[in-house]
């Protein structure tokens, strides 16, 4: 018994970053109705620049996380402004395709010039308390209290603020709402500023939580949260959430029954199996299609 | 010049040629004519070539988006080398190595039939993470399989793969894949792409056409895989991922969506720069996808988007009044 709360404490904190990624997939196809393939690599990119930044200046935790994930913040508006805003009124296989290619583009250069793995410094020195038979360490509750407390934020954000606002109404019709006076360029950049920023962030914890990083980690661990996203229903925000915790716990629990080579494997077939009965996710609704 | 390209030679003029390039493949295979570097890129350039028009028909012509086509490859790539090595290997090379092809295509040929059915429910990006989903399944299911290898990969394969082969396969698939598009049957296909409600409203069977579909191109995809295997003599599940899905993709849209010209052109120009390309190392597959990003954004459809050399259309029994303009 006391394994098993052990492993859902782990698995929580493995959702609560699979949660910060997914958020970032999940607003951007809310608003631009494209998923952002690029988006585990942004996550990637993120954690090799917060060991950059501790490589040239050890700066305590909480200035780290706010650095990169300004900094990752404006990695994601670049990518939008180059790559993704000429092609907002192309077909949609077009935004996909340079969605993937942008994502190989940074994840082949972080691999380029960083071919190993890297040992991340330690950020934080954690101090682990034993509780009824349980092992938490003060880095686990940092972890999911950041992670928290940025989805709450988000979550006011999206739904009180003028900017949450005009998101929402890019969502629902994206050809009226500019004649309304809403600047959509700038708020599609804030989404990406926004969605970037908590891959920076979930970049971040996982690098302290899991201190070996490599250019692999987008594809290994960024679509991952995809799969949540989507399993959520990718476009709904607190979907994205549901769908996260879900496959952290899928993911712990799977490698204390089966050997850990079939994670991925019974991952990714979980994804199938729920599109197929649900196609678009536990908590989306489906796409009309007008005649 | 230009008139005799517009209009393409008779029928007899075309078979000729065809002979004469397999003459020459096999001249070339028997003689030793060429060095085992160009050989190599031969062969590699055919098996480019039956990949890109195979996916060109599902992202091309019926203007789906699937990033699987290295799990078909995969497929056949695994279980034509379980043919040759571990079930018939006792075999002449002659009658098993194309029954190993022909088997590594059923084998994806059938998936693709799964995986065709699951497209009736959702198109778009949900059928891309679907064909993503299944790329991921493939791979990692390939890993637990011990008796292939798992993930140390499948050892000690036969160098089968001749140039003859793969120029006998890449006919083959240029002429299937020419005659579906241009039969009646094929048109329903292309109407799936330009717009699917009103295709069914006219009389298409879509679901046929979009099974179809990913049938014909899921077997050449694995008979690719095939060819593929007994070429490089090793094969490794973290060889069939998203990288290679990508690869054909960047040949499909460089050279033009729903074009056998383009195909062709694409998979040849991909080829020769990837070779071009070999010496910068990961560096390679930086400027790749970048190429991919920059045709998306200045020409989405690719070089001969939509267009086709007329040597490659069949000839219609009745001019049409276009033409005489």
């Amino acid at each position: 018994m006391d394994y098993f709360a052990q492993q859902a404490i782990n698995a929580i904190q493995l959702g609560s970053i699979y949660a910060l990624i997914a958020l970032g997939y999940s607003m951007v196809y809310g608003v631009l109705v494209m998923i952002n393939f690029a988006h585990g690599d942004v996550f990637m990119v993120s954690s090799f620049f917060c060991f950059l930044l501790l490589l040239v200046l050890p700066v305590p935790f909480i200035a780290a996380l706010l650095i990169v994930m300004l900094a990752t913040a404006i990695l994601g508006v670049c990518i939008e402004r180059l790559a993704y805003r000429p092609l907002r009124n192309a077909p949609r296989v077009s935004a996909i395709i340079t969605a993937l290619g942008c994502g190989l583009v940074i994840q082949n250069t972080t691999l380029s010039i960083s071919p190993y793995s890297q040992r991340m410094p330690e950020l934080f020195t954690p101090v682990t308390w034993n509780f009824a038979g349980l092992t938490i360490s003060s880095l686990q509750i940092l972890i999911v209290g950041i992670s928290v407390g940025l989805m709450l934020a988000l979550d006011f954000f999206i739904r009180k603020t003028r900017y949450g606002m005009a998101m929402r109404a890019i969502a629902q019709d994206r050809v009226t709402v500019p004649l309304m006076g809403v600047p959509v360029n700038q708020v599609i950049a804030v989404t990406f500023a926004i969605g970037a920023a908590l891959g920076g962030a979930a970049g971040v914890l996982y690098a302290s939580a899991y201190p070996v990083i490599s250019a692999t980690m987008g594809v290994l661990v960024g679509w991952k949260a995809f799969v949540a996203a989507v399993i959520g229903g990718i476009g709904n925000v607190r979907g994205a959430v549901l769908g996260a915790y879900l496959l952290g716990a899928v993911e712990v629990f799977t490698v204390t029954v089966l050997p850990s080579t079939y994670r991925d494997l019974v991952v990714y077939t979980l994804l199938l199996v729920i599109l197929i009965f649900k196609p678009y996710g536990l908590l989306g609704r489906p796409a009309v299609q007008k005649v | 010049m230009t008139r005799w390209l517009q209009h393409p030679p008779p029928r007899g003029v075309l078979l000729a040629l065809l002979a004469a390039g397999l003459a020459a493949c096999f001249a070339i295979e028997q003689f030793g004519l060429v060095d085992d570097y160009v050989r190599f890129v031969l062969i590699t350039l055919g098996i480019n070539i039956i990949l890109c028009v195979s996916l060109n028909l599902v992202n091309g012509w019926m203007g789906e988006f699937s990033v699987g086509h290295a799990g078909f490859m995969a497929l056949g790539a695994y279980l034509s080398a379980c043919v040759s090595v571990k079930w018939l290997s006792w075999g002449d090379p002659l009658w098993m190595f194309p029954l190993a092809v022909i088997g590594g295509g059923l084998m994806a040929g059938a998936v693709g039939f799964l995986l065709g059915l699951l497209s009736f429910k959702t198109r778009g990006d949900y059928l891309a993470i679907i064909t993503l989903a299944f790329l991921m399944i493939v791979k990692s299911g390939i890993e637990n399989i011990p008796y292939v290898g798992g993930p140390r990969g499948f050892l000690g394969i036969d160098n089968h793969t001749t140039l003859l082969w793969t120029a006998v396969w890449t006919v083959l698939t240029l002429w299937t894949i020419r005659n579906l598009v241009y039969s009646r049957f094929g048109r329903g296909i292309v109407a799936v792409r330009e717009d699917e409600i009103a295709a069914n409203a006219m009389g298409v069977d879509t679901r046929k056409a979009k099974l179809t579909a990913f049938v014909v191109s899921s077997f050449f995809g694995g008979v690719a895989g095939a060819l593929f295997a007994h070429q490089l003599q090793f094969i490794n599940p973290s060889v069939f991922d998203i990288v290679k899905s990508t690869e054909i993709l960047v040949m499909v849209y460089l050279g033009g969506v729903g074009s056998l010209a383009g195909s062709i052109l694409g998979a040849t120009a991909f080829t020769f720069l990837s070779q071009a390309l070999q010496p910068l190392g990961t560096w390679r597959m930086v400027i790749l996808p970048l190429i991919l990003v920059l045709l998306m954004i200045f020409r989405p459809r690719g070089i001969m988007g939509m267009r086709e050399f007329s040597w490659f259309v069949p000839r219609r029994e009745f001019p049409k009044k276009e033409d005489k303009k």
